[in-house]
């Protein structure tokens, strides 16, 4: 018996309201984030991530006022990420309830940001959001790269060297999201998965193309991720929470139920 | 009846998740403070604290939330629930932050999990331990009520508590080591989780905290 592998539902998160909805047949109102945060506890979800994807300033000060009313229901941790650029806005989404709070893009600008929120929040609250695809090398070994702009712009930057600096700068989680995957439900880039988990000591979190079932076991078996984020196949009702951890179960992995 | 429940802010990190579940398991009134005079009127008190721990130190010493603390426990003898880094820094000394003296409330020591860290069968294990371990209760204490021995609880951490009383042990966790999960002492008990973060197993153990009288 052991830590159990936890399954994370993500939200994308538009001025307040979830984007693309959510089809649970009871759920009176498939865009409120804090209805559909409370259905995933009901579920037994480990943590609820949201993606905050607002545009504009005042819309994500209606995101704060979201996250203050899920820390309120909700008694699961609870990571907010998206437009996270300063140690202010980390404060801000703290304050309001979040657990913790991912960092993407702004620390491949500024990766001191890591190691001064680290410092100041603490690790356990810092998340590393890397975005990742395969460019392979010219001898035809797979090399990951990381890459902003919703997998446009590439940076230069290897995927898995930057988790490891990350790491060492105080991160304490990272979130690994292929973008070669994300949206296509054809499972885990497992190669970049398993590279970054074994090359960190921090836990790793799998994101991007879960599609079935089978694809959280092999994130978890073949990856070595420590927990698994899928959004689609849990919004749509194709599967619950409780289904995906009774099937990861059958296949010898601890979850919580 | 929980009378007033007092929260006991040091101004590192966000409080508003213990208070919230507090609420929500029916606490009648819910302070997070710092005021002397308002913790002295508190029936209960939760001692949390999330972060690094020389500067929860330094801030709990600065506003004298140490001794907050110590009146609660021996002069008010009230019910008293310590969380987290409010569990460790009631320890003797920690390795975090490469070592510091702590309030030595509870004699014992918090150390680091190591690196690399491996379980029994060689499996390495990542460092913060976070996520849902199973908790193996000690003791038939009050605050375990209804909780299913071996209960998931959340944690994140990557130093753990290790009491030199034995008998203080209400629960333990198995993760390379077996860390000290809960301690219980008089009208103290004190928890490496987070029954704030931990869904029913949590919210059902504060709601024993609200209704319990201290005794063990």
């Amino acid at each position: 018996m052991a830590l159990a592998k936890r399954i994370i539902p993500c939200l994308d998160v538009d001025n307040g309201r979830v984007v693309k909805g959510v089809n649970f047949v009871d759920i009176r109102d498939a865009g409120d984030p804090v209805e559909i945060a409370m259905r995933y506890n009901e579920q037994g979800a480990d943590e609820v991530c949201f993606l905050d994807i607002t545009a504009s300033h005042e819309g994500r000060e209606t995101t704060v006022h979201t996250v203050e009313q899920i820390a309120e229901h909700v008694f699961i941790p609870l990571t907010v990420g998206g437009g996270i650029r300063s140690i202010e806005d980390i404060r801000t989404m703290l304050n309001a309830g979040a657990d913790k709070v991912s960092i993407n893009t702004a620390a491949i600008h500024n990766p001191e940001l890591v190691r001064e929120s680290a410092q100041r929040f603490g690790s356990q609250c810092i998340v590393v959001a890397i975005d990742a695809k395969r460019v392979d090398d010219v001898d035809g070994l797979p090399r990951w790269e990381i890459f902003t702009h919703g997998g446009r712009k590439p940076t230069g930057i290897n995927a898995v060297e930057w988790a490891v600096k990350m790491a060492d700068l105080g991160a304490g989680e990272i979130l690994l999201t292929s973008m070669d995957r994300d949206g296509t439900r054809n499972g885990f880039e497992l190669g970049v998965t398993r590279a970054i988990t074994d090359a960190v000591e921090i836990p790793v979190i799998a994101s991007g193309g879960v599609g079935t079932l089978d694809h959280l076991v092999d994130g978890v078996i073949l990856g070595g991720a420590d927990a698994v984020l899928a959004a689609s196949i849990f919004h749509f009702g194709e599967y619950s929470v409780p289904q995906a951890k009774a099937y990861m179960a059958e296949h010898g992995i601890e979850v919580r139920r | 009846m929980s009378g007033i429940v007092a929260v006991i802010d040091y101004g590192m990190g966000n409080l508003h998740s213990v208070a919230s579940a507090l609420q929500h398991v029916g606490a009648d009134e819910v302070l997070v403070t710092n005021d002397a005079d308002l913790i002295r009127k508190a029936d209960r008190v939760v001692f949390p604290g999330v972060g690094a721990i020389r500067d929860c130190l330094s801030e709990i010493r600065r506003l004298k939330c140490d001794e907050l603390l110590a009146q609660a426990l021996t002069e008010q003898h009230i019910p008293v629930l310590a969380i987290c880094v409010g569990l460790q820094a009631m320890m003797t000394r920690s390795q975090e932050n490469d070592g510091v003296e702590c309030l030595n409330m509870i004699p014992g020591e918090v150390r680091f999990f190591g690196n690399p860290l491996k379980d029994a069968q060689g499996q390495r294990l990542k460092v913060p331990h976070m996520g849902w371990n199973e908790v193996h209760q000690h003791t038939d204490h009050p605050l375990w009520a209804g909780i299913p021995d071996m209960s998931r609880f959340y944690f994140v951490h990557s130093y753990y508590v290790h009491a030199q009383d034995r008998s203080l042990l209400a629960g333990s966790v198995d993760y390379g080591v077996s860390a000290d999960a809960a301690l219980a002492q008089d009208n103290l008990f004190a928890v490496q989780f987070h029954p704030e973060k931990s869904a029913a197993a949590g919210l059902t153990l504060l709601k024993n905290f609200l209704e319990w009288n201290g005794q063990c």
